[in-house]
């Protein structure tokens, strides 16, 4: 299979005053196309921090990131966030909904930022409203939606770009199991049709769900295994 | 043709031109970016709308700043127009000499006493030689004031102030066509014999010849035997206020100066408060019109040397209607530094608060722009969002300021009159529009650019943890 993102030794390293926190310890890995990778370890081993270099919200101290072939490791502001719009889907878990926009305006927000919003995107995002389950509910606001209502909106709003790859940060964290299963479902089926995604989490559970497994400890990859996916 | 105040005009239009093409260009600036900017307006007014209070209170001293731009433009314009209008009714190029009783006869108590001072036919004389070819003009006036002289027709009487003088008063205080009957004096009128001609104020026509033509009737003066007839009546003109005097040209009488010579005597006679004074004026006034307003400085000096070099006593004055332009002009600088001075001060406090509840914006939506960052907003965008929001408040604050202050500027000058008694003059000033919006729109930049900046170099990972 095709890899769409890789990382070559991922050193990150965090200057607090006059010590150095080591957060990634030199991380190689390779995600291949249509994967569904679940992140885990325990707390402070480094998997926000790999998920936001993966998401090029930072830049790594050493070491190499490919994204989509092209190395992204060292890319100015500007063009980090032209790789976010362009390649990667966010979902984060506070859902991180804009509260002033309407479903279908918070689903359009990665098209008005690379100039693509125009009559037919709209109608692609009021498509991906309905696929998610809220075609009733495009003029809601997200304070009038429930959790996992505003986590399918999330997941409509990472999907409007056909990103590369899609990250989820404990996209579960705020959800009751009932609702957690559905979004997992509903993540599974994107998969399922080719999305690519990177999910953390530190629930065995919910890891289930996904294909691979990673390990972090102390910023060195721990475990990486392949697994049956459950149900 | 290319002189300063034409140029200082084209500088000024082309300033004030300026400035409205910079404001313009600034809130259009938006919508050449597309979408993007698009939406960064309607976000801009959503939030406004949805914090009105909170953004009157933030604009509040954008709101006064315009608002002081506009009313002081207008006053200072209202008074410039003004002394513009009264120069134009006395002359912006005369010179006007008059006689003054000196202090030291004002006093006296002696009866039977007549104080001789004032202007005299050798004064007259002499400006006539040495002035010569730089005067249009050089009148000399004769003036029985009202209270001297009643005017009579019939059995009619009215107080009237009568004028003797020559054929070109009419050009020095430019009455060509303020006739609405008849003609003026001529030539004819002085020379070779004096004739007894007259012409009337619009007051005195109504006053002795109710609903009917005042030409070719006759008048006379009290306690004189000699009739004049009346050949022309002058169109109703404004009171002149210059300085304490007021002048109401309605009431005039204008007879040739000969005639007034021979009616009149050098002598007159005047009953204040029992006693009887008398006193001896060859002439009242001379007024000099010179060709080039430049020229009236200069020439009115060499006047004055003459005056004090040939006069013992102090019975003369010199006022320059062009004084009333610099007197305006004054006025119209100190409205423009206290301009300055609270559009300044307006600028800063109501620059602070824009920062100020910016600044507040920034913080309360940080998560939101941490989440923008994540979506592919570059810094560029997120500052261009803060930038549009600071402008659109000042720009709003602008115009509410402008219509406040347009609608001051009308109900200001009425209220002075009516409640305090105090003539406010007023006229709105187009550009300072221009001024007041550009001064707005520049804050909401100026104040808007270090939040908005602010915002632009937030972490976004930091900003996302934001709560
Ligand atoms: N902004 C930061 N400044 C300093 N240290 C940090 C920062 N973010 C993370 N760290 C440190 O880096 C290590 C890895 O953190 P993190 O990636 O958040 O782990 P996890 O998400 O697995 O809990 C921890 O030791 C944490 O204290
Ligand atoms: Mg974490």
């Amino acid at each position: 299979m095709a890899v769409v993102a890789q990382v070559i030794d991922l050193v990150k390293n965090y200057q607090m005053e006059s010590v150095t926190v080591p957060a990634l310890r030199g991380v190689t890995l390779a995600f291949e196309r249509g994967d569904f990778i679940a992140l885990m370890g325990p707390s402070g081993s480094g998997k926000s921090t790999l998920l936001n270099i993966l998401g090029c919200l930072d830049r790594p101290t050493a070491g190499t990131y490919i994204l989509a072939g092209r190395d992204v490791s060292q890319l100015s502001d500007d063009a980090l966030s032209e790789v976010r719009g362009r390649y990667i889907g966010f979902i984060f878990q506070s859902y991180n909904l804009i509260p002033q926009y309407t479903v279908v305006e918070n689903i359009e927000v990665p098209l008005l930022y690379q100039g693509r919003l125009n009559r037919q995107t709209r109608r692609r995002c009021i498509e991906l409203a309905c696929l998610v389950g809220l075609g009733d509910r495009l003029d809601h606001r997200p304070t009038q939606l429930s959790g996992g209502q505003q986590q399918r909106v999330a997941i409509a709003r990472a999907l409007v770009n056909d990103p590369e790859i899609i990250l989820a940060d404990e996209p579960t964290g705020n959800l009751d199991s009932k609702t957690s299963d559905e979004i997992m479902q509903l993540l599974c089926a994107l998969n399922d049709a080719g999305r690519t995604i990177i999910m953390v989490t530190h629930e065995n559970d919910i890891a289930a769900w996904a294909r691979r497994v990673v390990r972090l400890r102390d910023g060195r990859v721990e475990a990486d295994y392949r697994m049956d996916r459950a149900a | 043709m290319w002189d300063r105040q034409t140029i200082l005009g084209i500088l000024s239009y082309v300033f004030y031109a300026g400035l409205a093409a910079a404001s313009i260009l600034v809130l259009a600036a938006p919508f050449l970016l597309g979408v993007k900017g698009r939406r960064c307006v309607t976000a801009a007014v959503r939030s406004l709308w949805l914090h009105k209070m909170r953004s009157f209170l933030s604009v509040l001293g954008i709101i006064i700043g315009t608002l002081s731009v506009i009313v002081l433009m207008a006053f200072g314009e209202g008074s410039m127009h003004e002394a513009l209008e009264e120069i134009k009714k006395q002359g912006a190029t005369n010179i006007i000499i008059t006689s003054v009783k000196p202090p030291e006869e004002a006093s006296t108590t002696r009866r039977a006493f007549v104080a001789r001072y004032g202007l005299t036919y050798d004064d007259l004389r002499y400006y006539q030689e040495a002035l010569g070819d730089q005067v249009v003009s050089i009148l000399p006036l004769r003036i029985m004031p009202a209270e001297v002289r009643p005017v009579l027709a019939g059995n009619r009487m009215v107080q009237g102030r009568v004028i003797g003088t020559r054929p070109h008063y009419a050009v020095a205080f430019g009455l060509e066509n303020a006739l609405a009957e008849g003609r003026f004096l001529t030539e004819a009128d002085e020379f070779p014999i004096p004739a007894n001609v007259a012409v009337i104020g619009s007051d005195i026509a109504q006053t002795l010849f109710p609903g009917e033509s005042p030409l070719g009737k006759s008048i006379k003066f009290s306690g004189k035997d000699r009739a004049f007839v009346v050949v022309g009546v002058l169109k109703s003109r404004h009171p002149s206020t210059s300085g304490a005097i007021i002048e109401q040209f309605n009431n005039d009488v204008y007879i040739p100066l000969e005639a007034s010579r021979a009616l009149l005597g050098e002598t007159q006679f005047i009953r204040a408060t029992g006693a009887r004074s008398a006193e001896q004026v060859q002439l009242h006034q001379i007024i000099v019109t010179v060709r080039e307003m430049s020229q009236v400085r200069p020439t009115a000096e060499m006047i004055r040397e003459q005056l004090s070099r040939y006069h013992l006593k102090a019975d003369w004055d010199i006022k320059i209607p062009l004084d009333r332009l610099e007197q305006a002009e004054r006025t119209r600088m100190r409205a423009r530094i206290l301009l300055a001075a609270i559009a300044g001060i307006s600028l800063l406090v109501g620059g602070i608060g824009i920062m100020n509840i910016m600044l507040a914006s920034v913080t309360e939506r940080t998560r939101e722009i941490g989440i923008r960052r994540a979506l592919g907003a570059k810094r560029s965008d997120i500052s261009l969002q803060f930038l549009t929001e600071a402008i659109a408040q000042t720009t709003v604050g602008g115009i509410v300021g402008v219509i406040l202050g347009l609608l001051m500027v009308v109900i200001a000058p009425f209220v002075a009159e009516r409640f305090f008694a105090t003539h406010l003059p007023a006229k709105i000033h187009v550009p300072s529009i221009f001024l007041a919006f550009f001064f707005a729109v520049a804050v909401g930049v100026l104040f808007g650019w270090y939040p908005a900046r602010r915002a632009a170099y937030l972490d976004p990972i930091e900003a996302l943890r934001h709560e």
